[in-house]
């Protein structure tokens, strides 16, 4: 049983500690938790990052509204804001008999699938991990495991203003980021995508 | 002494790099912590404590290399 919570746009520290409370839960045995959220304008740096792939300096950034952290995540430079649909799965990789590449396909899968409803074809990509339209990307992973749980996850661009990556070296790589909206020249109702995106998450990761 | 093993991370991962210790060598440090950071692919690996103890020996630090089933450290 996949428990599913929506967190509403919320500041990304916040949901951190909402998450790290879930893991201890989990770890303890808790049910396995999907929370789905969308963050205000936030720049985070993986384990990985390089300060050269901001194009800005933090001062200049924070000015902007833009929060920066540094966060136990793989992969570089990260953006979060809103119209960017992000999935937290709290889930226990032993108890769902998973490894840690296997979990990374599962959960690009939910983002692929979830695109093809909308007549978007979408790939993985196991060199550059994220979620690829053609050349373009989509969704952005990367993941944190801790007693076997997992946390953080997947920020995917429904109707995010895609100006904002203009600040950073997504992922450390020259790419040109894209979004739902813009690849369907159609809006979306953030609530009816977040019910897509959970019965998604239930069937790949075969929750009945 | 217990040995803290880099454990099989499954679906064919053989390596992976050592981010970071989360404790310095000396320190006590409680049955379940975060011990250590692996990352591999987009993904960081907390390696927690086995046992309660003092983290006796740190054995590969922050950049090296290192693959599944090596011993990190040691707690006594």
């Amino acid at each position: 049983m996949i428990e599913i919570i929506d967190l509403g746009l919320i500041h990304f520290k916040t949901a951190l500690l909402k998450q790290k409370q879930a893991v201890l839960d989990v770890a303890s045995g808790g049910p396995d938790l999907l929370m789905l959220c969308e963050h205000p304008k936030t720049i985070t740096l993986g384990r990985k990052y390089k300060e050269a792939n901001l194009f800005q300096s933090r001062d200049s950034l924070n000015k902007q509204g833009f929060t920066v952290v540094e966060v136990d995540r793989g992969g570089d430079v990260s953006l979060h804001a809103p119209g960017q649909l992000i999935f937290y799965p709290i889930l226990n990789l032993k108890r769902n008999n998973l490894g840690i590449r296997e979990y990374l396909k599962k959960l690009e899968q939910v983002a692929v699938d979830l695109l093809a409803d909308f007549d978007i074809v979408a790939n993985g990509d196991d060199g550059n991990r994220g979620i690829w339209v053609g050349q373009r990307k989509i969704a952005s992973i990367g993941v944190g495991v801790s007693r076997w749980v997992t946390y953080h996850g997947m920020g995917l661009n429904l109707y995010t203003d895609l100006s904002l990556f203009n600040v950073i070296r997504p992922c450390g790589l020259d790419i040109q980021m894209t979004a739902l909206s813009g690849e369907t020249k159609k809006y979306f109702d953030m609530s009816e995508i977040k019910c897509r995106s959970a019965e998604n998450f239930k069937k790949v990761f075969g929750d009945k | 002494m217990t040995p803290v093993i880099v454990p099989d991370l499954g679906d064919g991962v053989t390596k992976v790099e050592v981010v970071m210790w989360c404790f310095d060598q000396g320190v006590s440090v409680r049955k379940h912590d975060d011990l250590v950071e692996l990352v591999t692919d987009k993904a960081i690996f907390n390696v927690s404590a086995p046992v309660s103890g003092i983290l006796k020996k740190i054995y590969y630090s922050s950049g090296q290399e290192v693959s599944i089933g090596c011993i990190l450290g040691e707690i006594e």
